[in-house]
């Protein structure tokens, strides 16, 4: 058994666990997070019971997801605004086991550097390995990060293009373990699509990572939408399992970074800056 | 308990030589340290940390591509032997800071194991009882058991329980030199067995605090004159023993706690790899010592240097290069002189260099030519690279003028290796000046070689080879100042974007003039100086203790470039396209002066 969590800055923070829609009445569900086994459930009038132990533990249902909080809230869960939009397919596409802490795999979802080694011939490939200059903010009063004027080479941005464009990203990092991309929607050049990607810390070297996919859309099927995003999941999983500690460091010194890193080098900062500590190595004060 | 601190000062195994196959990459542990072990196309063997320093990714998941292991996360290419880093494909026009090294280890091969240790000091286990002449590796087996809970149930296993495995003829007398080495002798050496009983030795690899892997060595046995069906049955006959042992221990020991584990320490990056890598070298520094291994001659004029580490230690190992690098050879004769390294991907225990006898010289390939012998000894800088190899290009266009083929064939080495499409053109005054070719007709770029054409018809063929720019496509031009001018121009009349065309000067062909005098700010130093007429900025500043590197103090390498934050320099250097000169941020402190009063420099 994982020890249980002591940090205040993760028990304070909101948590998913299953996508809603997978959630059969009657069936007691069990998973664990933050290292504590919880158990979640259904009844028939569709109000959702998280438990732990005999200790009810507070409910959001927001974004497709169940999100429970296993201390007492430090705020409202972040926005997402598209989610509402009418004409949005905002589809649960995936809930796959990682074993690597949230924060590591935080990051991996900001690189862009690695889309033609692991995501090959889909969100990018060789020789077109350029990262150019973005911009990271610090938004102080949401206390989000902001990674802007991304761009990447992509080998394939939709069905039935011929060639590669250059797609542009928006990243979003509005909660420690979440992040929300913003990318050139094909469809609609005014629009854009949104996927955001929720980790449920299960302990501090092990995820869920449950993912939103909310776009612009009335081509593909849920199935195609799910599949693309577990194929994307697929690719990435074994390099991540693969790091390291599995813990973030936040030493500057344990890693190298590179320029195309940015968003993680403020990502680690503002981790540092909140104290929080679970599912990284704290910097040596 | 085994002593964690000596066991890190000594040799152990960490793989049979077998398991290193061509381009494959090995997970190895030892002490509860991984290692990514690799078997480069040279035969050499690299034993790294299993860490990537971007992002910490296992290198043991990596490809070994025969030179270099490139990382299956960001693919960063790391150099047989240095581990130092030699392409970041994120940034594709910058040449990954020198100092970007992985942590390596030492590694030998000896009884057909691979050898290594954190520190390893002194000698391998010393076999003196027994006949080493010939060995047989047996197939390791792992043992969830510390080392020093092994020793005695493995010897007990050959002397005692021979009887359950159906040999109970044979009998082994044990002798442990050090506590990781057991020396089994066959006391029964009758050569009437149906399989043969040689002397064998075990080695325990302690893998991390709970487990132990047993590499055992059958001794003096021929294996070409074995029986072939005997071989096996003693290879079989001993992985059974060994699994038995194994059985019995691991069953005994079931109920015992796990050991408390063992964490290796990472050592963490330096601190200017903690942040973006900056330029740190100071001067015309001449770092390294070499060894003039050999000298070749190409073609009537041309000479190929082969200057070697002076010794094996890992403190002489000469620094891994890029395409495209440079480095500074102090010459005998007191001379400065930079030479284009022409070492393809991997070959990293020499620098290579080929040198045109152009006379009248001005001492540096005269000196090179005439005086310089085998054996002899030079100070040479590490490489630096301001002609950097983009390979993020669709295609790549390599120009060459004469002996300016240089720095295009490391190029052509690196896009051949890594399979990128390129082409190369090489300009040559007569046949017998055309060199490398052989390699170059074998590569899978094509190659052509254009001989005897004056000015004009040069101009007319190069208009011919540039005459259709595309995107994502890059072109590298080397040679004669008036080549190389007639080349960007023709590329330039075509339509080739600025940021697309990357050359490289042997010397700046244009008259300087040092004339005027200007003022210049230091903005991060708080100085302020006076450059008289006469005198560079780069020997003022180095007067007044700030240090630059510097290569060619001509205005043709780039080394010295620095940022200008105010004020109109007058550039004076062939380093720079004419795009970045009317920008106007940067110039070269060697020979840049001043257009306006003042210069504010980010210096």
């Amino acid at each position: 058994m994982s020890p249980v969590c002591n940090d205040p800055v993760a028990l304070g923070l909101w948590h998913p666990l299953a996508a809603v829609e997978d959630i059969q009445p009657f069936t007691e569900q069990r998973t664990r997070l933050l290292g504590q086994a919880i158990r979640y459930s259904k009844n028939h009038e569709n109000d959702i019971t998280v438990l732990d132990g005999d200790r009810r533990l507070p409910v959001t249902l927001a974004y497709g997801y169940v999100w429970t909080c296993l201390g007492t809230p430090a705020a409202a869960l972040f926005d997402l605004p598209e989610y509402a939009e009418p004409d949005r397919r905002n589809v649960c596409a995936a809930t796959v086991g990682v074993r690597v802490s949230a924060p590591r795999a935080v990051e991996n979802f900001l690189d862009m550097g690695h889309f033609p080694f692991v995501h090959t011939g889909i969100l990018g490939v060789e020789p077109h390995t350029e990262v150019r200059e973005y911009r990271v903010d610090l938004d102080e009063q949401r206390d989000e990060i902001l990674a802007t004027e991304c761009i990447f080479y992509q080998p394939q941005a939709a069905a039935g293009a011929s060639g590669g464009i250059m797609a542009d990203y928006i990243y979003r990092v509005p909660h420690p373990y979440c992040s929300v991309l913003y990318k050139s929607c094909p469809t609609d050049e005014s629009r854009l699509d949104v996927i955001a990607l929720f980790l449920q810390p299960v302990d501090e070297e092990n995820v869920r990572a449950h993912a939103l996919v909310s776009v612009i859309d009335t081509q593909s099927s849920d199935l195609d939408i799910r599949l693309f995003q577990q194929t994307i999941f697929g690719q990435d999983k074994p390099i991540l399992e693969n790091q390291l500690p599995k813990r973030l460091p936040l030493d500057p010194r344990a890693e190298t970074p590179i320029r195309a890193d940015k968003a993680a080098i403020v990502y680690r900062r503002w981790l540092r800056a909140k104290g929080l500590q679970y599912g990284v190595i704290p910097a040596a004060a | 308990m085994i002593d964690l601190e000596a066991a890190r000062y000594l040799w152990h195994p960490i793989a049979a030589s077998s398991d290193l196959v061509p381009r494959h990459v090995f997970h190895a542990q030892i002490l509860g340290r991984e290692m990514a072990l690799w078997r480069a196309d040279d035969d050499n063997v690299n034993a790294w940390e299993n860490r990537c320093l971007h992002r910490g990714v296992r290198l043991s998941i990596g490809i070994n591509d025969g030179t270099e292991l490139l990382c299956q996360y960001h693919g960063w290419r790391y150099a047989n032997r240095t581990a130092g880093c030699t392409y970041i494909p994120a940034h594709p026009a910058d040449a990954p800071a020198r100092t970007i090294c992985n942590n390596t280890y030492p590694a030998v091969e000896h009884y057909g194991l691979i050898w290594s240790g954190d520190s390893p000091e002194g000698p391998l286990p010393l076999l003196s009882t027994v006949d080493t002449s010939f060995v047989t590796p047996l197939r390791a087996v792992t043992i969830n058991a510390a080392s020093q809970q092994i020793l005695l149930p493995l010897i007990q296993g050959y002397t005692l329980q021979l009887s359950d495995t159906g040999d109970g003829s044979l009998r082994y007398g044990a002798d442990t030199p050090d506590a990781f080495t057991i020396i089994l002798r066959a006391t029964d050496t009758s050569s009437d067995r149906a399989i043969p009983a040689p002397d064998i030795a075990f080695f325990l690899q302690p893998v991390d605090a709970a487990r132990t892997t047993i590499r055992g060595i059958l001794c003096g046995m021929d294996e070409h004159n074995t029986d072939p069906q005997a071989l096996n049955d003693l290879l079989r006959f001993h992985n059974r023993l060994l699994c038995n042992i194994r059985d019995r221990l691991e069953k005994a020991m079931a109920d015992e706690p796990a050991p408390t584990p063992w964490i290796p320490i990472i050592p963490t990056v330096s601190e200017n790899q903690a942040s973006m890598p900056a330029i740190n070298e100071d001067g015309r520094s001449a770092s390294l010592r070499v060894r003039v291994a050999s000298i070749e001659s190409l073609s009537p004029s041309v000479k190929s240097f082969r200057f070697e580490p002076l010794s094996d230690l890992p403190e002489a190992q000469l620094p891994a290069s890029q395409p495209g690098a440079h480095i500074d050879v102090h010459l005998p004769n007191g001379l400065v002189r930079q030479y284009s390294l022409i070492n393809g991907p991997g070959q990293t225990d020499h620098y290579a260099i080929a040198v045109k006898l152009s006379l009248p010289s001005t001492g540096g390939s005269q000196a090179l030519h005439e005086h310089l012998r085998e054996g002899d000894l030079l100070a040479t800088s590490a490489p630096r690279n301001n002609f950097t190899l983009r390979r993020d290009a669709e295609h790549t266009h390599l120009v060459a003028g004469g002996i300016g083929l240089t720095p295009l064939l490391a190029m052509a080495r690196a896009l051949h290796h890594m399979g990128r499409p390129y082409t190369l053109h090489h300009f040559v005054s007569q046949e017998s000046e055309l060199f490398f070719q052989d390699e170059l007709q074998t590569l899978s770029g094509s190659y052509h070689a254009h001989i005897g054409l004056n000015p004009s018809q040069t101009a007319v063929r190069l208009a011919d080879i540039l005459a259709s720019p595309a995107e994502h496509q890059h072109l590298y031009l080397c040679g004669p100042a008036p080549m190389l001018q007639c080349a960007r121009t023709t590329a330039a009349d075509l339509n080739w974007q600025d940021h697309t065309v990357h050359f490289e000067y042997f010397a700046n062909p244009e008259e300087r003039d040092d004339s005027s005098s200007f003022d210049v700010d230091l903005a991060r130093s708080g100085l302020t100086l006076n450059v008289p007429a006469g005198q560079s900025l780069l020997a003022v500043l180095r007067e007044h203790g700030v240090t630059l590197p510097s290569s060619c103090e001509q205005g043709a390498c780039g080394t010295c470039r620095v940022a200008v934050l105010q004020g109109t320099p007058d550039h004076q250097d062939v380093y720079l396209s004419d795009a970045e000169k009317a920008r106007g941020d940067c110039l070269m402190s060697c020979v840049s002066r001043a257009r306006s009063n003042k210069l504010t420099l980010d210096l």
